[in-house]
């Protein structure tokens, strides 16, 4: 039995790449903010964040393409900031590939080993090797404007592989394809990057994607750090609103903190009603203003009030999202909030019977929910 | 190309006929009936008459005046210019001048466009105007100012005796010197348009990338700018040649005796020695000089839209 890959759990563990209190302002603007971060060596590691909140300026400083105004940038002991892009171990794929229009394929990936001085025959080996490996060999010869997004996209990646970086920048790689092919293509990723065990460093503003090919996300925020967790911790452990929000769909329930006990707390949310079971590490003071954060597939939808859940409130159907395979629905409380609950639709239940305007119950386990200060 | 309208010859409009015949008709009109008018006298003699060569054209005298017409025509003007160096040393040297000055103007030309396409964004159309401003101005009135700049006490000897550089004036007025500022100063604008507009559309990640793959910023200019740029650089180049092979202007107003160019060579001939048929001869030769740069400047062009 192997370990699970959680060099980051570890704390003994030293990290590939070491971000110190890095800002770096564009005039007085700051567009990176005193982040802080580690990657570990063989990590998939994925900045996750809104448009503009700063991703491609934390890789432009990685690349070496900007500096940063305060903080330090490490690489195993080695400082990168004085670094020039030429000389650093780090090779970036480019968000718009910026391929080399007058050169074919195979002269775009040896491109970078030419600069590098290596052997021609050797050149010749690692080229051959890397478009087999990105499935490119019946292109060679192609120009960039021959090819089709998708082969474009792995020309930028052999181009940047085939140097054999300590760490590889891919900002927004699958932007520019289509659903289905960047699901493929995905999955080519993860693969790539468990045979080379190179670390990537993955922009994207697509939490699917984040999801699917990442060791660990890190949320960003306007130029600052929300959460930097696994996927599934982030998906179940959010620390604050906002990444619960970004991170898939949610429900957030705005109370105040009543007594706590057995481990949780309670949540006034409705005034009259019963407050809401939250199971929390840490329970914060009675009173204090908290959220509650479900997802939608934790929370039940039933026409009568289920015998023993932990909490269950009465609603109205507000929508129903019909996915096929699910059904979201919208159920709004006596208070004008909205739960959103979701119910595969696998089985015929009764509550497919449910419709529109039906006076309904949504319920969920007192471990369903996170309780959120933020 | 006139053709390529889009329509097939089949469903074009009557319309669309008269739209493509035009440019033909302009070209015959303009162009082609001038130059068998002038192909003609070259064939001809000098006489001391009215146009100045014989034969003239006559239907007059039936078809056996046409046939003596054309037994009259011969090559002997051709000849003439093979034999008598000044004549191909004109041709060399013009081709020489054009070359050179063609070299100096993609220098400075590469250099502006360089410049003005790694300028702020906003800043851009203001220079690309102040590029072409000088065409507002008569070409014949700017080179005019050139020789109120060369003369012995122009601007320019004044302005570098007053600071001293030098203690007795240049003599660059109505020297070969001043032919090549007056070229490289005309000419500039044609060369400096089409390579700005190749730099402009270049994506600037691509320097990005060509540094991060390892290279300096001068491997990156050679390797990634320059071939990208080429499409411009080889449409100025002809551009400026072109023209400048048969300049007459420059070479008049600011070359010297000294200066030997075939377009002031033909002016020569035409108007001093009023020698039409030697003058339409050379005006033939330098016609043919021409054809073959235009036609390698077409194949590039029409290569470069097949592949772009
Ligand atoms: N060179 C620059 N000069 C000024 N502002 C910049 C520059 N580069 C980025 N910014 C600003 O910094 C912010 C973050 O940009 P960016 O890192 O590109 O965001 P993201 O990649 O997350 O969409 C944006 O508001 C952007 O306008
Ligand atoms: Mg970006």
């Amino acid at each position: 039995m192997t370990l699970p890959f959680a060099p980051w759990a570890d704390p003994a563990a030293k990290p590939l790449i070491d971000l110190r209190n890095v800002t770096k302002r564009f005039g007085a603007f700051e567009a990176v903010k005193n982040l802080s971060l580690t990657i570990f060596e063989r990590e998939f590691f994925a900045i996750l964040g809104p448009s503009g909140c700063g991703k491609t300026t934390l890789m432009r400083m990685l690349a070496g393409f900007e500096t940063p105004s305060e903080g330090e940038i490490l690489l195993g002991e080695q400082d990168l900031v004085p670094i020039p892009p030429a000389k650093r171990p780090v090779n970036m794929m480019f968000q718009s590939y910026a391929l080399f229009p007058h050169l074919n394929v195979e002269k775009n990936i040896a491109f970078g080993l030419k600069r590098e001085g290596v052997a021609k025959g050797e050149i010749a080996d690692r080229v051959t090797d890397i478009m087999r490996l990105v499935q490119l060999t019946d292109f060679a010869r192609r120009k960039p404007d021959q090819l089709s997004g998708g082969q474009r996209q792995r020309v930028a990646l052999a181009r940047a592989l085939v140097k054999r970086p300590r760490l590889l920048l891919l900002d927004e790689p699958l932007g520019a394809l289509d659903k289905k092919l960047r699901q493929e293509t995905q999955f080519e990723l993860m693969n790539i990057q468990e045979t080379l065990g190179t670390t990537f460093v993955i922009v994207t503003h697509d939490q699917e994607e984040a999801m699917t090919v990442s060791s660990r996300i890190a949320v960003m925020r306007a130029g600052e750090l929300a959460q930097v967790a696994t996927p599934t911790d982030l998906y179940e452990h959010p620390d604050s609103r906002f990444v619960a929000d970004f991170i898939g769909e949610v429900t957030v329930l705005e109370g105040r903190v009543t007594n706590a006990s057995r481990g949780g707390v309670g949540l006034a949310f409705i005034e009259g009603a019963t407050d809401l079971r939250v199971i929390t590490d840490d329970a914060p003071p009675a009173g204090t203003e908290a959220w509650l954060a479900l997802r939608p597939e934790k929370v039940s939808i039933a026409r009568a009030r289920p015998d023993e859940a932990d909490n269950a409130l009465p609603g109205k159907v507000l929508d129903i999202a019909y996915l096929g395979n699910i059904s979201t629905y919208h159920v709004e409380l006596a208070n004008g909030a909205v739960v959103k609950a979701q119910e595969s639709n696998r089985q015929r239940a009764d509550r497919r019977g449910i419709t529109w305007e039906d006076d309904v119950w949504v319920s969920w386990e007192e471990d369903a929910g996170v309780l959120l200060l933020t | 190309m006139p053709g390529a309208v889009g329509a097939t010859p089949m469903n074009r409009t009557l319309g669309q006929r008269i739209l493509v015949t035009l440019p033909y008709l302009w070209l015959l009109v303009l162009f082609f009936a001038p130059f068998l008018i002038v192909l003609k006298i070259s064939f001809s003699d000098l006489a001391v008459s009215r146009p100045p060569y014989t034969p003239q054209f006559d239907l007059s005298g039936g078809w056996a005046g046409i046939r003596d017409f054309f037994a009259e025509l011969d090559f002997e003007n051709y000849t003439f210019l093979a034999e008598d160096s000044l004549y191909i040393n004109a041709y060399l040297s013009s081709l020489k001048i054009a070359a050179v000055s063609t070299v100096i103007t993609l220098l400075i030309g590469y250099a502006i466009a360089y410049a003005l396409a790694r300028t702020p964004r906003r800043w851009r159309p203001t220079l690309v105007m102040l590029v072409i401003l000088p065409f507002w101005t008569s070409f014949l009135i700017r080179v005019y100012a050139w020789i109120g700049i060369l003369k012995t006490e122009g601007l320019l000897n004044q302005a570098l005796l007053s600071i001293g550089l030098i203690s007795e004036p240049l003599h660059i007025m109505n020297t070969t010197t001043a032919v090549y500022i007056g070229i490289v100063y005309s000419y500039l604008p044609f060369m400096i348009l089409p390579i700005y507009a190749t730099l402009e559309k270049m994506d600037e990640s691509l320097l990005e990338a060509a540094a991060d793959l390892g290279s300096s910023r001068l491997a990156a200019f050679c390797l990634v700018t320059l071939p990208l740029s080429l499409p411009g650089v080889i449409a100025g180049c002809f551009l400026v040649f072109i023209p400048a092979i048969g300049e007459f202007v420059i070479p008049d107003l600011l070359g010297g005796s000294e200066t030997l160019m075939i377009g002031k060579t033909l002016w020569v001939e035409f108007f001093n020695n009023r020698d039409w048929p030697l003058a339409s001869a050379v005006a033939t030769l330098l016609l043919l000089l021409l054809i073959v740069p235009i036609v390698l400047f077409q194949r590039q062009q029409m290569k470069q839209e097949i592949g772009g």
